[in-house]
């Protein structure tokens, strides 16, 4: 793949590689970057919040390029993809690159192809990367595959989702975000989800903002950074493993022929995962 | 499964009436197609800049304000001029057919009025995209429609 275009800055070139990544030229990177993922219920604010974000990183002069990942219609296969809508900087500004993902056949909130994505995004001097991704139980946490930081985002009066269904997803998040502070019982929901989280032991900074009048956005743009310095947490690498598990066996060049087999029962389980690893 | 095609539908002008423009791209998404939705109220840059981004093959432009006149062909020439001449460009809304021809003429190679099926929509992307001189740069007159 000729990346060079998109090197000297040219957008198109940027654009046409990550669509041959996505569309499954297998690509990596030793760039280093800082990817923030950004996840939380639809609603919650999620696309306004990148945009603002983005628009503080490029105030500073940074460039930032964000990757809005929404799911494809499981039955027409299409997708309908409207975070732009929120995001006007991003046409705005040259500091700024955008561009949303389907998730195409994959099943989880975000796509294999996205580590691919970044990493182009990386190679062509796009160090600071933003993923939005809708958080949809455990397929969400796919995201911990590919960002260094992760983001969960909660709003008055949308239920919050450190209480039910994400058990477990405290071992991932870096910082929760209370988006529309400029709404009324934005106070009541951070402090119930900061009693939430006092019964654990992971410490989490709850950080209110307000993505409409910009309030808080700098403490969460320092807030970042500092989490940044702060590594990447077992469960967070057991995520990356598992993803990169995964997309090994998605790729696996008999996997064909053993699901073949499977289906008419010529061998077990236990046989295709020794077939797998080439030890038949 | 074939690689969908990703289509803008984009609103330029200032009328903030974006209903038809939802139905299609809902219309698009059905059919198989990724759709990118901009929103109200972008100039050409901004659409143009949209299209570059998303790496688009298609742009669908609506407008119900009048604006189609100055505003559609401003979008053209700004795709020309930024390398993406191959992006094959639609429009909806409300456009006199006296107004048409130089649109044509333009670079929009389709045009669709209120209460267009989707259908017809349909067979317009999947003729375009099998040709190779459908895009708004492309030297060819050919159009949708007569
Ligand atoms: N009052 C208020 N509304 C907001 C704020 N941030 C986003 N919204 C609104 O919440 C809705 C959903 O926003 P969006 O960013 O699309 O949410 P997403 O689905 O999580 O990406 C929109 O109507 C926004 O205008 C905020 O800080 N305050
Ligand atoms: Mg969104």
């Amino acid at each position: 793949m000729d990346l060079d275009k998109a090197r000297e800055g040219s957008r198109l070139g940027l654009s046409q590689a990550l669509s041959l990544v996505e569309n499954g030229l297998p690509f990596s990177t030793e760039e280093e970057g800082d990817v923030i993922g950004i996840t939380g219920a639809p609603g919650v604010g999620k696309s306004c919040l990148v945009d603002q974000l983005a628009q503080a990183y490029a105030r500073n002069g940074e460039k930032v390029a964000i990757l809005a990942v929404d799911p494809s219609s499981p039955i027409s296969g299409g997708a309908l993809l409207g975070d732009r809508l929120r995001m006007e900087s991003a046409d705005l500004d040259d500091l700024i690159y955008m561009r949303s993902v389907a998730t195409r056949g994959e099943s989880g909130a975000v796509p294999s192809v996205v580590a691919d994505m970044v990493a182009v995004l990386k190679e062509c001097g796009w160090k600071r990367i933003i993923i939005e991704t809708v958080g949809s139980g455990q397929a969400e946490f796919r995201i911990a595959a590919v960002a260094d930081t992760i983001m969960l985002v909660e709003a008055p009066g949308m239920g919050d989702a450190i209480q039910s269904e994400k058990a477990g997803i405290v071992e991932l998040v870096d910082i929760i975000v209370v988006n529309k502070s400029d709404l009324k019982g934005a106070d009541e929901t951070a402090a119930n989800i900061n009693s939430a989280l006092s019964a654990g032991s992971k410490s989490i900074p709850v950080m209110q903002v307000s993505s409409h009048t910009g309030d808080g956005i700098t403490y969460l743009v320092q807030a970042i950074d500092e989490v940044a310095d702060s590594g990447i947490s077992r469960a967070q690498w057991q995520e990356r493993l598992a993803s990169q598990w995964m997309r090994k066996m998605s790729h696996h060049p008999n996997l064909d022929s053993i699901l073949d087999k499977l289906e008419s029962s010529q061998i077990s389980i236990k046989e295709a995962i020794l077939l797998m690893e080439g030890k038949e | 499964m074939a690689t969908p095609l990703r289509i803008v539908i984009a609103k330029p002008g200032l009328d903030g009436h974006d209903r038809g423009a939802k139905v299609v791209a809902r219309a698009l998404r059905d059919a198989g197609h990724e759709v990118i939705y901009t929103g109200l109220r972008r100039t050409p840059e901004q659409i143009v800049r949209t299209v570059i981004d998303e790496d688009a093959q298609f742009l669908g432009l609506s407008s119900l304000s009048g604006a189609h006149a100055h505003l559609f062909p401003r979008v053209c020439k700004l795709l020309q001029e930024s390398d993406v001449g191959h992006v094959i460009v639609f429009g909806g809304g409300i456009i006199p057919t006296a107004d048409r021809p130089a649109l044509f003429e333009a670079g929009i190679k389709a045009i669709f009025g209120p209460g267009t099926s989707s259908n017809q929509i349909n067979d317009f992307i999947s003729t375009a995209a099998a040709k190779d001189d459908a895009g708004c740069g492309a030297e060819s007159d050919w159009h949708w429609g007569d």
